[in-house]
């Protein structure tokens, strides 16, 4: 399917630009807050499916990408006074390198091998960064209030900051179409469906797989950056939480994992699921028990996810999903 | 083997409603009766993860003063309007990434007209941020970090005293109780507070011309501190002084005891002024902490008017009354940080008769007053802006025969003491 | 010494609770990721037949062991058998959502605040080293359930249907075995050693409904370190694992350990996946 005959990918872009610049236009900052979360977990749940849903490779670590894109980036801003940009790009290359790196290493690793390694470098990623003094040892990076002034003070740079956001989503969902529909694409399903059979078929799987993983990790490390420039400091234990990637794991399930519009619906879903059980009086105190009892629904009995179930129930509906 | 459709059906429209049930929670619309006013205080509160019981302790500590401060009949302003308070409080799950989210909507949102931080240092640095981005007046309280107030804040103020006053003390004590010692080993959790108590405490001891011959973090959460105290017992150390929280603190206390090391005083963080920390047994005998505050204290109208102060305010009988006619048990330092923020607030309010903001402001930058929590007076250097200046730590030690009871004394300062120092600790 | 000795002991424990994922990792090819909350369910089970029924410890293990299988048992059927063949992260989800289900109910029952068992047995000095009596009484029954549970796969006729699924399940149900039972049965096992493990460590740890966490990322690593699958290599694995902590602090910063133990744990993975003690499948 190439870019021009694919609706359901235009008017998925459509939708998305138009909900992200709602509160731009609106000027209301509780609108966009909201759509903050939602829009960071759509762009790192999109990024995620590339590993995971196209390659099959379940990256149960993901989030050290998150955390080490947004720890170089505020170390640049915080110790050489980088601008928002130079990080971003600095954080995206960061994570993308670490991926690069890694990948070689432990993509010879299958299935529940290459998910504990992920783990494993998460984990390690942390315990380092928890000792090393140029990222802070334990208490992390705070930002001094003023690196707000550059961009006209700390209003304009969140606003700034969500713009980039928005635009990162945008990004994301493009990679991700991209891959689908082509040709590289169709060799990282073919490893999901069967390695060895796809390497016997000529496709370089080292290769492919280690592209995927850095493609994976490139808009991650720009997301972290962004983020942690938001919330203004960043620590060891929240940079590289676990339950942070097994979260975006779920969102990828959740919305059907493979597809382009299944990662958006799922985290989309899964964010604002939370932010109910958050705030409702009635869930508020068992909330954690809720959420695991409606991931436990979902995986036994709709484990292809929204977007799996809605094209099995309404088949015409494959023209337009990707 | 596919799934019955029935069942799926039933499964789908179960999760749905489920979600049709979370809804929103409904804004209550009561009618105000025509000169009343309604301020929201806003805040988070750990009510799971692992900050659970310290901030409930907090809140309730709040919510007591926004109790009694209503059914007083509110706070008059100046233009004739009388306010009363309302908290309007949502789960952090002790969790740094919730706080800031929470605490946007309290203030964009839920339009609160002050903020209260969230218990613990890492996390009440996280929500200040964003006070501070909103332009929203924040009192932290449960927060003893110095680094949040060196970041160029000017809305937020600190109740508790600061991380580089917290265990100077303890030094003090040591010198007063054994001007022969001269080692000392320092510990800290790996955590923002910790670390910060450990260094200041560190250059204070040097200052001091003592040796600091051991001086290492564990990371947060460990349980097993023998490879630790092995370390430590090798560099002979006269005092120990440090730790974290209460479950490392408690664990550590009980380990070393376990481990029979050979240490004539130990002063360790937060865990030692809980009540429950005497459920260790023997190996509480004689530990040292630190405490915001102690109901044994008493701050007096006569004692602030010695040190030129205005006294503000209840008296400590009077909170520990409350607070347990309330609560069904007594008040904690968590739930007098708490109240104490309230008090704060009502000073500030009381003495401007408004509820603007820059003129809170100024009203919190001109405070230096008594309370049942101590002496408030915040530092207003552009640097420092907000630091706890005023109030300083009271130390308390176990003291007793383990095999009839322990008991809580308060050994420092010298001014509230109600017993000696036991030196050495067994 | 004193260091290494301490490493021995805790590791058995260690050993113990790594010995209940690495089982059902290698007869069902599950990573449980509600190992860790079972280990604090063992925990809390521990203390609140010891402290409200005034049970010896030691005894209250037992029930809260079998309470552990049945629970284990439950688990299976409810969440697992249904997502067993399909895929790793269905798998996974569905054990995770267990893990948030149960650690949501725990929390709200008894909170966040941290127990612990006041036991005191002394402590016994031989030479150099001290020990205490609670440690060296975990780690020797750490070791007796290890063998107990070798002797069990290896000797008796459940046993032996566990092993025979775990080599080849398709196999093993064409000779008529019933595997769904002993699939269930397996799980069962796990969690109850992870339960155990928890009651051990309530002996002569604090703990807090969130403890669990720790032990499960350090199961991971132990699981790797003695061979997915198997149990005597999990509870070397776990010996391995607490020498290490035991006696690394004594070199450097107590806090470089877990760097230490999490990169040995990928190099182990990437240059020898079938574990320090592993055997090739």
């Amino acid at each position: 399917m190439s870019l021009r005959r694919a609706p359901g990918f235009w008017l998925l872009l459509a939708v998305t630009l138009a909900i992200g610049l709602l509160p731009i236009v609106t000027g209301n900052p509780m609108v966009r807050e909201t759509l903050y979360t939602i829009y960071l977990a759509i762009a790192l749940a999109g990024s995620l499916n590339i590993i995971l849903g196209y390659t099959g490779y379940i990256s149960f670590g993901h989030v050290v990408f998150f955390g080490l894109g947004g720890y170089v980036g505020l170390y640049l801003i915080s110790s050489f006074n980088t601008s928002i940009w130079l990080a971003i790009l600095a954080g995206g290359v960061a994570a993308g390198l670490l991926a690069f790196l890694l990948g070689s290493a432990i993509l010879r690793l299958r299935g529940a091998y290459f998910a504990l390694a992920t783990i494993g470098i998460n984990e390690a990623m942390r315990a380092f960064v928890n000792n090393f003094p140029p990222f802070g040892g334990p208490t992390g990076i705070s930002l001094h209030f003023s690196v707000y002034q550059p961009y006209g003070g700390a209003t304009q740079a969140l606003w700034l900051d969500y713009g980039i956001l928005v635009a990162l989503t945008l990004a994301s969902i493009l990679l991700s179409y991209l891959v689908k529909s082509s040709k590289f694409g169709l060799g990282l399903m073919a490893i999901r469906e069967d390695e060895d059979a796809a390497e016997v078929m000529g496709i370089h799987t080292t290769q492919s797989k280690t592209w995927a993983y850095l493609l994976s990790a490139i808009i991650p490390g720009m997301l972290g950056v962004l983020y942690y420039f938001k919330n203004s400091s960043i620590e060891p234990s929240d940079a590289f939480n676990l339950a942070s990637s097994i979260e975006l794991l779920v969102m990828v399930m959740l919305g059907g994992s493979g597809t382009v519009l299944g990662p958006v619906i799922g985290a989309a879903g899964y964010e604002i699921l939370r932010g109910y059980l958050l705030l409702s009086r009635l869930f508020r105190d068992i909330q954690l028990t809720v959420s695991g009892l409606l991931l436990l629904l979902v995986v036994l009995f709709i484990p292809q996810g929204a977007v799996g179930w809605l094209t099995r129930r309404y088949p015409r509906l494959r023209q337009v999903i990707i | 083997m596919r799934p019955k459709p029935l069942l799926r059906r039933v499964v789908i429209l179960l999760i749905i409603l489920s979600l049709a049930a979370c809804s929103r929670p409904g804004e209550e619309q009561q009618a105000l009766p025509e000169n009343e006013l309604r301020a929201v205080i806003g805040f988070t509160v750990s009510k799971t993860g692992s900050l659970n019981v310290e901030s409930t302790r907090q809140t309730n500590g709040l919510e007591l003063w926004i109790k009694q401060i209503n059914e007083a009949g509110g706070i008059k302003l100046k233009d004739g309007r009388v306010v009363k308070f309302e908290a309007k409080f949502y789960d952090d799950e002790s969790q740094k990434d919730r706080v800031q989210q929470l605490y946007t909507r309290l203030a964009i949102k839920d339009n609160a007209a002050f903020l209260v931080s969230p218990y613990s240092s890492g996390l009440a640095d996280a929500a200040a941020v964003v006070a501070e981005q909103y332009s929203k007046i924040m009192i932290t309280t449960g927060a003893a970090s110095d680094s949040t107030y060196q970041r160029g804040f000017s809305m937020v103020y600190q109740v508790y005293s600061p991380a580089s006053r917290y265990l100077t003390g303890a030094v003090d004590l040591l010198k007063a109780g054994d001007p022969a010692a001269r080692r000392i080993a320092i510990i800290h959790e790996n955590d923002k507070f910790s670390t910060d108590v450990a260094n200041a405490v560190k250059a204070y001891a040097v200052d001091l011309g003592y040796e600091v011959v051991f001086f290492e973090g564990y990371d947060t959460g460990t349980s097993d501190f023998a490879p630790f105290i092995n370390k430590i017992e090798s560099s002979s150390p006269d005092a120990i002084l440090g730790g974290g929280h209460f479950q490392d603190g408690t664990t550590f206390a009980k380990q070393l005891y376990e481990k029979q090391v050979a240490v004539k005083m130990v002063a360790l963080l937060v865990a030692p002024p809980e009540d429950s920390f005497v459920e260790i047994g023997d190996a509480a005998q004689g530990i040292i902490g630190p405490s915001q505050w102690e109901p044994q204290v008493n701050f007096t109208a006569e004692g602030a008017a010695k040190q030129n102060l205005s006294y503000f305010g209840p008296s400590s009988a009077e909170f520990i009354a409350g607070y347990q006619a309330l609560f069904q048990e007594a008040p904690t330092y968590h739930a007098a940080g708490g109240y104490a923020a309230g008090l704060i607030l009502q000073q500030a309010i009381e003495s401007t008769g408004s509820l603007d903001t820059v003129q809170i402001k100024a009203a919190l930058d001109q405070m230096n007053i008594m309370t049942f929590f101590g002496h408030i007076l915040f530092d207003t250097h552009p640097d420092s802006h907000g630091l706890q200046v005023g109030h300083s730590m009271v130390y308390i030690q176990w003291q007793g025969d383990p095999s009839l009871s322990l008991e809580k004394e308060v050994i420092w300062p010298l001014e509230g003491a109600t017993a000696e120092l036991v030196y050495p600790l067994r | 010494m004193q260091y290494l000795v301490d490493g021995l002991l805790i590791g058995c424990v260690y050993g113990l609770a790594a010995m209940g994922m690495t089982l059902i990792w290698g007869v069902m090819d599950v990573i449980n990721l509600a190992h860790g909350i079972m280990i604090t369910l063992g925990s809390f089970g521990v203390y609140l037949l010891a402290t409200s029924l005034g049970m010896n410890p030691y005894l209250a293990l037992i029930i809260a062991g079998a309470v552990g299988l049945l629970a284990g048992m439950g688990i299976y059927k409810i969440a697992i058998q249904k997502v067993l063949d399909t895929s790793h992260l269905s798998t996974l989800l569905a054990t995770f959502s267990v893990n948030m289900i149960l650690l949501g109910l725990a929390t709200q029952a008894f909170s966040t605040n941290p127990r612990s068992l006041d036991i005191d047995l002394g402590s016994i000095t031989i030479g150099s080293v001290t020990v205490q009596v609670t440690r060296l009484l975990a780690a020797l029954v750490s070791v007796l359930i290890a063998a107990g549970l070798t002797l069990f796969l290896k000797r008796t006729t459940p046993g032996k249907y566990i092993r025979a699924i775990t080599d080849n399940r398709a196999a093993a149900e064409l000779v008529g075995i019933p595997s769904q039972r002993m699939l269930a049965f397996s799980f069962g096992l796990g969690t109850l050693l992870a339960v155990m493990a928890g009651g051990l460590i309530a002996t002569f740890f604090p703990f807090t409904v969130l403890s669990g966490d720790a032990y499960q990322l350090k199961s991971f690593v132990i699981v790797v370190l003695g061979g997915l699958g198997n149990p005597i290599g999990a509870l070397l694995g776990g010996l391995v694992l607490g020498v290490l902590e035991g006696i690394l602090p004594a070199f450097m910063s107590t806090s470089w350990v877990p760097v230490i133990e999490f990169v040995l744990f990928v190099v182990i993975l990437l240059f020898k996946p079938t574990g320090l003690f592993g055997v090739k499948k």
